[in-house]
């Protein structure tokens, strides 16, 4: 795999801060329509982060919009992503969050706070 | 040369400038040397035979050796023929590299598909599979039936059965090179190539 990764070097980006399942981050997402680009924000809880160090790694966000559970997954490396920010970090005691998908209310929101 | 022999490293993504993901697959190709220019008058047809990679003087048994001392060049792991570009002057030794090959260009890869063994009709033809209860006997997997009774007293040929799949030579067609990396030789390819990691790969324009 290590020809592979060295090949592909050049496409990695490096301007992404380090961020773990549980953690709340804000995206902000290029959108383009047309010939006009804008952007658009994406904040919620990472629930899962795959693939390793490489261009195949991505990750997936959850949020609750208006009372229903809307997932994003993002290649780690798209050029799509503007930037993120990590806005807390937090404690979890497992890498896949997939049980936040079935507790409903503000105990969705009761991820405690790393210090 | 219409081509280059290579390896195949393996498969990874990467992002178009719409930030769209492209499956590709990474190549080591060439640097390839002439061993043989086949002429009409000698030969009967035109094309280059070329080599790639490194052979082990143990491994290189003297009729191989005498052909490639001809050629002047070092011993080299796999030969393959390739058509020649009109009006080019080939002779044997020249070495050509990736530069060959430019972004965008549409190329078909020859490699030795991965060996599945003997295979059902299932997996090698995606037949589909009987009912699992309601009276089926053992026949889940089985093909069922492979034809009429009395008239013609035959099974016809080419009848879709079980039996080998895989290792065998397979072109894959009209493949994009995304890049064409000239420093360490490698390639690009959008999609997948047959075979194996490390299996030699033959890419033609």
């Amino acid at each position: 795999m290590n020809k592979v990764q060295e090949a592909t070097k050049e496409f990695l980006r490096a301007d992404l801060p380090e961020f773990d399942s549980g953690d709340t981050v804000a995206i902000n997402v290029r959108v383009r329509e047309g010939n006009k680009e804008r952007i658009q924000l994406f904040e919620g809880v990472v629930i899962n982060k795959r693939g390793g160090s490489g261009l195949d790694a991505s990750f997936t966000v959850r949020k609750v919009s208006s009372g229903f559970g809307v997932e994003r997954i993002f290649p780690l490396h798209s050029p799509m992503i503007a930037s993120i920010k990590v806005r807390r970090r937090g404690k979890v005691r497992r890498a896949k969050l997939n049980y936040l998908k079935k507790v409903s209310g503000s105990k969705a929101a009761r991820i405690e706070e790393k210090r | 040369m219409r081509g280059l022999i290579g390896t195949k490293l393996g498969m990874t993504r990467v992002f178009d400038e719409n930030g769209r993901v492209i499956p590709v697959t990474v190549l080591s190709a060439g640097p390839c040397a002439i061993t043989q220019v086949k002429t009409m008058e000698k030969d009967g047809y035109e094309a280059v035979q070329a080599g790639f990679g490194e052979r082990k003087e143990k491994h290189t048994i003297k009729p191989m050796k005498g052909h490639f001392d001809a050629a002047n060049v070092n011993a080299q792991k796999v030969l393959a023929e390739f058509d020649k570009v009109p009006g080019f002057d080939y002779k044997t030794g020249q070495v050509f590299h990736v530069g060959l090959f430019q972004e965008g260009d549409f190329v078909n890869i020859t490699g030795t598909s991965k060996g599945k063994g003997f295979s059902g009709v299932i997996k090698r033809h995606n037949f589909s599979r009987q009912k699992k209860t309601h009276g089926t006997g053992h026949t889940m997997r089985a093909p069922g039936s492979i034809g009429q009774a009395s008239d013609p007293s035959r099974v016809f040929p080419g009848m879709r059965m079980a039996g080998h799949q895989g290792n065998a030579r397979v072109t894959v067609e009209n493949l994009q090179i995304i890049k064409v990396n000239r420093d360490n030789n490698q390639l690009l390819v959008k999609g997948a190539v047959p075979g194996a990691k490390n299996g030699t790969v033959i890419i033609t324009k």
